[in-house]
């Protein structure tokens, strides 16, 4: 069994419908560990010692939060640029992280459509989420298929119920070695192994 | 030879000082307690280090009193005294009068004639300046209710000096013994023989002197003396002045007290009052406190061992009198709840200028030798007395009075709902008021000072006033439809006091607190009450920030600098409770406290790792690293 370090970060919970909903369903649940950024660090002053400490306790890393300006809020930002440090997490001596397996949850106001050359926004997520990939690479993890929730403004809540149980799948199963690492690696978006 | 008596009395007086006030300010007690009784102590009726003698250091050490005057006439504001005068000459005159016509009655009855038994009545009508000036600034009471009336009728008292210098060899000639014409008056006050209109014309013209003086001149004077940059000089000026103002008014027959209060009152104003009122206040504390320990040390207990039962029965019955008229009168103008007592037990003693006057008498063959004696040591003794009656009034007397008068004022107040309990609503607890009236929250306050009611109803709050630390007022406040209660008034043991009671019947409700200090904070800890903030932490953090920045520091890297110390502090504030917990005995000395705390956290700061937070945004870092691997690359190459 794997251990999950979902990095959430979310400036308003309170009036968040579904990423409250799906963070709720998972916290304390076993092998999993909820780190809330906004809640943990209101004033941005992140602890780097125990991120860092967080970090090297799991095997999966999960960076959750909607999708602000085709990027993460800012906090997710500040954690990148203080918490994987040189030599913690890339340079000579910085092999902390090597072998572990990050993936993006997203979440967008727009639908599945939008996100292509021909649609509104002309990139794929996973265009947009390349600095993500390469910060994850440079730190010698692996990034796997991001996994997207589309068009959230329009989603009911048979929708909400529907994609928590896909949420819970993808937790657990990722903490239960549910997948092959070639199977993984083939996907585009997690969306697709899930469906 | 000489100076070396001199130097051994002083030692004398300055060791009783020393072993013994802080003693009794440990036990609770006034410093004025502690004076007498160092007076007592070496005094001749116990060690005998000081003589009988001990009177010449009290005439001198009466310039205390003086002093004493000039500093609350700083603090007085012309409009001030102004507002009071009805208190002076209504209170005080009347006080002075029934308190008079009473004891001269009384002494008939005792035989003495009648010229005889109004010199006593007169003389023993005042009440001590010294005593209840220094207490109520000690107490911080100067600004109620009783502690106003007090003085009001003190410098009425003051006042009322003069006429009875005046009277008193006139009391003399009705015994026919000797002629109003050689009566030392004329010595005594070198104008006496002067007509009467000359020498109101001189008192008006020194008076309007020390006026024009202190409001047109002055000011110049200060500022020219204190840009020398001279410190002695400026405390040079300062003595000079209040000793010129005293000459001044004993030339002309005033009390110097008097003189040098009116001189206070004129500088309240100007710009170096505080200046002044630092000069003068290690002055005025030192010769107070002689003053003290002389009166202590002239308590004649050879006479008292004689006469113990008339001595002792004159003296309950002096204070007996005393208080019922100031009780009377002060109910009479309005005082109440408690400060009524309060009022009267502080002026129910007898005052200095009574050694002064009875002397006076004296030397006038106005009282013999033996009245004289026992007039002495009432007066002594009374002074001695008067804490202890304070005392009594603070522990006994007005717990059982404010119990009473609780209950009555808040039967009548509906019960709040609020969700959000203030309690002390003073700069701390304004503040937060005003942010959580902001966000829209009904807040409730409880305080002990009814001061700006109105405004704040105006604006919503619900107030309730009285003393928190009753149960009554928290559950009449509303307490059970409570939230959270916010701990934010200043008072230490009274704040732990409300978080036990509220622990111990309403344990569901949250409690934030104000820490005066670390200790304060530790003790909140201890009671489970994690929400503590420290009173002054947070604002001098930020003005280092703002310090840092104008060290050079750009404005974002003096904010991370701040956090991380205000992060850290939280850390070492842990780290010294869990120390604290295990050995809070070697914590609570309380005159080592602040060094101690200061130590305390001085080391676990130096023990503690801070941590480089911003280790990553230096670029240095990395390059260094870069290098290191490029040097790696050419030294292999240089193998090959």
């Amino acid at each position: 069994m794997k251990k999950v370090l979902v990095i959430f970060a979310h400036p308003a919970i309170s009036k968040s419908r579904i990423h409250r909903r799906l963070i709720n369903s998972v916290n304390n649940q076993h092998g999993i560990t909820v780190n809330n950024l906004y809640e943990n660090y209101p004033d941005f002053y992140i602890d780097i010692i125990k991120e860092q400490q967080l970090l090297i306790e799991h095997d999966i890393i999960v960076l959750q939060h909607p999708l602000y300006w085709y990027s993460s809020p800012a906090i997710l930002k500040e954690w990148f640029d203080l918490v994987l440090q040189h030599g913690f997490a890339y340079g000579v001596k910085g092999k902390n992280l090597v072998g572990k397996q990050v993936i993006s949850i997203i979440s967008t106001g727009g639908d599945k459509e939008v996100y292509c050359k021909e649609g509104r926004n002309h990139f794929t997520i996973n265009e947009f989420l390349v600095p993500f990939k390469q910060s994850v690479n440079l730190c010698g993890m692996d990034y796997l298929p991001p996994f997207v929730i589309y068009g959230s403004y329009s989603l009911n809540n048979t929708e909400i119920e529907q994609l928590n149980i896909k949420y819970k799948k993808l937790l657990f199963g990722l903490r239960d070695e549910l997948w092959e690492n070639n199977q993984l690696n083939s996907a585009q978006y997690f969306n697709d192994i899930l469906d | 030879m000489h100076y070396q008596d001199f130097f051994f009395q002083a030692f004398i007086f300055l060791a009783a000082a020393v072993v013994t006030v802080p003693v009794i300010k440990k036990l609770g007690l006034g410093s004025v307690l502690g004076y007498l009784l160092a007076g007592i102590i070496i005094g001749p009726s116990v060690l005998g280090l000081v003589g009988y003698d001990a009177d010449k250091v009290m005439h001198f050490a009466e310039f205390g009193v003086v002093l004493m005057l000039f500093v609350i006439g700083l603090e007085l504001q012309p409009s001030l005294l102004w507002s009071m005068r009805r208190t002076i000459f209504g209170l005080g005159g009347l006080q002075v009068l029934f308190t008079t016509i009473v004891i001269a009655a009384l002494a008939l009855l005792f035989d003495f004639k009648i010229n005889r038994a109004i010199a006593i009545g007169l003389i023993l009508a005042l009440s001590s300046t010294a005593i209840v000036l220094q207490t109520l600034t000690e107490k911080g009471m100067l600004q109620n209710p009783a502690g106003r009336s007090a003085f009001s009728v003190l410098l009425f008292q003051d006042i009322a000096v003069i006429p009875i210098l005046a009277i008193i060899p006139v009391l003399a000639a009705l015994n026919g013994s000797i002629n109003l014409a050689d009566s030392e008056l004329n010595q005594l006050t070198p104008m006496g023989s002067l007509p009467g209109w000359m020498q109101l014309l001189v008192l008006v013209a020194v008076v309007s002197l020390i006026v024009f003086v202190g409001r047109f001149v002055a000011r110049h004077l200060f500022r020219l003396v204190a840009e020398t940059g001279m410190h002695e000089v400026f405390t040079a000026m300062a003595l000079l002045l209040v000793i010129g103002i005293a000459l001044a008014m004993s030339k002309i027959g005033l009390s110097p007290a008097l003189g040098t209060f009116l001189a206070g009152v004129v500088l309240a104003d100007n710009e170096y009052r505080h200046e002044l009122e630092t000069t003068i206040n290690p002055f005025k504390g030192l010769l107070l406190g002689l003053f003290f320990i002389s009166v202590g040390a002239s308590i004649n207990f050879m006479l008292l061992i004689e006469e113990p039962l008339i001595i002792l029965g004159f003296l309950v019955l002096l204070i007996i009198v005393k208080f019922i008229i100031l009780f009377i009168l002060g109910r009479f103008f309005r005082l109440r709840k408690g400060y009524d007592f309060l009022f009267a037990f502080l002026l129910a003693q007898s005052s200095e200028f009574a050694f002064v006057l009875i002397s006076f008498s004296e030397q006038n063959q106005l009282l013999d030798e033996r009245t004289t004696g026992l007039l002495l040591l009432m007066v002594a003794l009374s002074m001695a007395i008067s804490p202890l009656l304070l005392i009594f009034n603070e522990k006994a007397l007005s717990p059982i009075l404010s119990r009473k008068q609780n209950k009555i004022e808040y039967d009548d107040m509906e019960s709040s709902e609020n969700p959000v309990i203030i309690t002390g609503f003073g700069r701390f607890g304004l503040v937060i008021g005003r942010l959580l009236l902001a966000n829209k929250y009904k807040v409730t306050i409880i305080d002990r000072n009814p001061a700006n009611i109105e405004v704040l109803r105006r604006f919503g709050f619900k107030l309730f006033y009285g003393d928190v630390t009753r149960p009554e007022i928290l559950e009449q406040a509303g307490i059970k439809n409570a939230k959270i209660v916010i701990l934010s008034m200043a008072e230490y043991d009274e704040a732990l006091k409300v978080a036990d009671y509220i622990k111990k019947n309403h344990p569901q409700i949250k409690i934030l607190a104000r820490a005066k200090d670390i200790y304060h904070a530790f003790e909140f800890f201890k009671r489970n009450v994690q929400t503590v903030q420290q009173e002054v932490f947070d604002s001098a953090a930020e003005l280092g920030q703002k310090a840092l920045i104008h060290l050079g520091y750009s404005k974002y890297e003096a904010y991370r600098s701040i956090r991380t110390f205000k992060h850290h502090e939280k850390e070492v504030l842990h780290d010294l409770y869990e120390l604290w917990k295990e050995d809070d005995k070697k914590f609570i000395q309380e005159t080592r406290r602040f060094s101690e705390q200061l130590s305390e956290i001085l080391q676990t700061e130096k023990d503690y790792f801070i941590h480089e937070t911003d280790y990553a945004w230096n670029v240095n870092a990395v390059k260094d690293d870069n290098e290191k691997e490029n040097e790696l690359k050419n030294n292999r190459s240089k193998h090959k």
